[in-house]
């Protein structure tokens, strides 16, 4: 197991956003975590990497990390898209992906995992000198997971990456997401607003209702469920 | 023409003094958004260590640069214990903990060194001067130069001075790639210290050393900051220069030397009447 939650709570002063999730994540999986607007899943991915006041069990590689700072549980190998993209408006594009492997030990091959993005995501060669601020919203969301990918993470979260992006970018986003999982082992813990994709690319699913889970089951399964797809997915 | 040209490059080498400590101020700005009222006590201070090394015989230079270490030390230090408790209370509270470092620090400084002024070496060989410079401005000038071109390559080319300009601009997704951002604050105010070291010892051989010294030089910082644009590092050190030379030229020929001072306090009210963001700086647009 690389990610195993056990009675996750989580809250924003004194409301609780989170009841008790138990969830877990296979190495070198894509996890999907669905729901609706405002039914936590947001906070999900905060918990797991906290940026929230938390308690319950959150395990990743064997490791008790709850509680830890944020900038700790990074270095263990969790990368994080966050809402909002978390671009550093005033650096360079190229200067944003060299943030995203500053924790990382292995400098030398820094200066090849830029070419290894600029390859997954051309436009952002182009724009690598300009400022990351005035970048479109797609590139700024690709300019987002490429930062976290060089970072080299064994878990990368991903907070509504389709989203503000047209649906041909989308496609290449899940595109490209699926063959950095398959080529370099990352596993993904993938929030979503746009179930049918994330559902293509996911091996699990977990459907979330106002901080709890309320279904769990392999991605196929849920795809075929329509009880399922209906009340919860809305497709 | 001849005055007036050198006045100008006299306003060149005391430009550079501002320019640093401008620099100084603009750093910890851009890191909390607050203007560090001590930083000129800080640097004075450690101007006060440098006096005291060289008079228990260290030579100059060995002296400078323990100093500007030291200082960098007391600086993070200074964040750690002092700051880091007020991080996230209110302006005004951050404000007065500011204004009670500098009357510590000047007191201290006081009690320690008395407030007997002082002269302080000039380490700037002869030959350096020129036909319009004293051999002290050419020298502190080339200083402020070297201190400033090492500051940018830091900030420019270095993995930790990226980091540092990331974690000022955007605490929490730097924490999101790994960034102690803590850390980053505490370094910063470690560099403003060492940078105002350096100011304040290059000043001193000028105004004389004394626990009030560097009050004048930290009004002119703060409108070199200003002209400049408070957090635009290039306008800071642009500010300083333009600052210098304008006081200078006005003390010279307009206004005397008495009321050169003025000088800097017009320049304060009029930008932030006429351009509050400075030349440099960035127009901050909120909706509310």
């Amino acid at each position: 197991m690389l990610l195993e939650v056990k009675g996750l709570h989580a809250s924003y002063g004194s409301t609780r956003v989170l009841h008790g999730m138990d969830f877990a994540m296979d190495e070198g999986s894509i996890t999907t975590v669905l729901g609706a607007n405002g039914a936590g899943k947001t906070t999900t991915l905060r918990a797991l990497c906290g940026m929230v006041k938390t308690s319950g069990e959150i395990r990743f590689a064997g490791k008790r990390v709850e509680g830890r700072a944020t900038e700790d549980i990074v270095r263990l190998g969790v990368a994080h898209v966050p809402d909002g993209r978390g671009t550093f408006a005033n650096l360079s594009a190229e200067e944003n992906l060299r943030l995203g492997a500053y924790a990382r030990k292995d400098k030398r091959e820094v200066e090849s995992d830029l070419e290894r993005m600029y390859g997954y995501f051309p436009v952002l060669k182009d724009r690598r000198h300009q400022q990351a601020g005035t970048l479109s919203g797609g590139e700024q969301q690709m300019l987002a997971v490429s930062r976290a990918l060089m970072l080299r993470p064994k878990l990368l979260l991903l907070d509504e990456p389709s989203f503000g992006l047209a649906p041909l970018v989308v496609q290449e986003l899940f595109r490209i997401l699926r063959a950095v999982n398959e080529n370099e082992r990352v596993s993904m813990l993938l929030v979503e607003q746009n179930a049918a994709m994330a559902l293509d690319l996911a091996d699990h699913a977990y459907l979330i209702e106002t901080g709890r889970i309320v279904f769990g089951g392999e991605a196929r399964e849920i795809k075929k469920n329509d009880a399922v797809r209906r009340s919860y997915l809305g497709y | 023409m001849e005055a007036l040209l050198s006045q100008v490059l006299a306003g060149l080498a005391t430009g550079g003094i501002y320019a640093s400590l401008a620099l100084a101020l603009v750093m910890i700005y851009q890191a909390t958004h607050l203007v560090n009222f001590a930083q000129g006590e800080m640097a004075m201070f450690a101007t006060y260590i440098a006096w005291s090394l060289v008079n228990a015989g260290l030579g100059y230079w060995p002296a400078f640069f323990i100093t500007v270490g030291v200082a960098f030390v007391l600086g993070v230090l200074i964040e750690r214990i002092v700051i880091r408790p007020v991080e996230h209370a209110p302006v005004l509270a951050v404000v007065v903990v500011f204004i009670g470092l500098l009357v510590i620090l000047n007191s201290v400084a006081g009690w320690i060194f008395t407030y007997t002024i002082k002269s302080f070496p000039s380490p700037f060989p002869a030959w350096l001067g020129v036909r319009w410079m004293s051999p002290h401005q050419v020298g502190a000038l080339l200083v402020t130069l070297v201190v400033l071109a090492l500051l940018y390559v830091f900030f420019r080319f270095t993995p930790l001075g990226l980091a540092m300009r990331a974690a000022a601009q955007n605490p929490v997704s730097s924490r999101l790639v790994g960034i102690r951002v803590g850390w980053m604050l505490a370094l910063g105010w470690g560099l403003a210290a060492a940078v105002g070291a350096v100011a304040g010892i290059m000043v001193a051989p000028i105004v004389y050393l004394d626990p009030n010294m560097m009050s004048g030089i930290l009004l002119y910082a703060f409108a070199a900051a200003l002209v400049g644009g408070i957090d635009s590092p290039v306008g800071a050190v642009i500010g300083g220069l333009v600052v210098g030379v304008l006081e200078n030229v006005l003390g010279a020929f307009v206004i005397g030397n008495e009321l050169k001072l003025v000088v800097a306090l017009v320049l304060i009210v009029g930008v932030l009447l006429v351009r509050p963001s400075g030349f440099f700086g960035r127009v901050h647009i909120s909706r509310v």
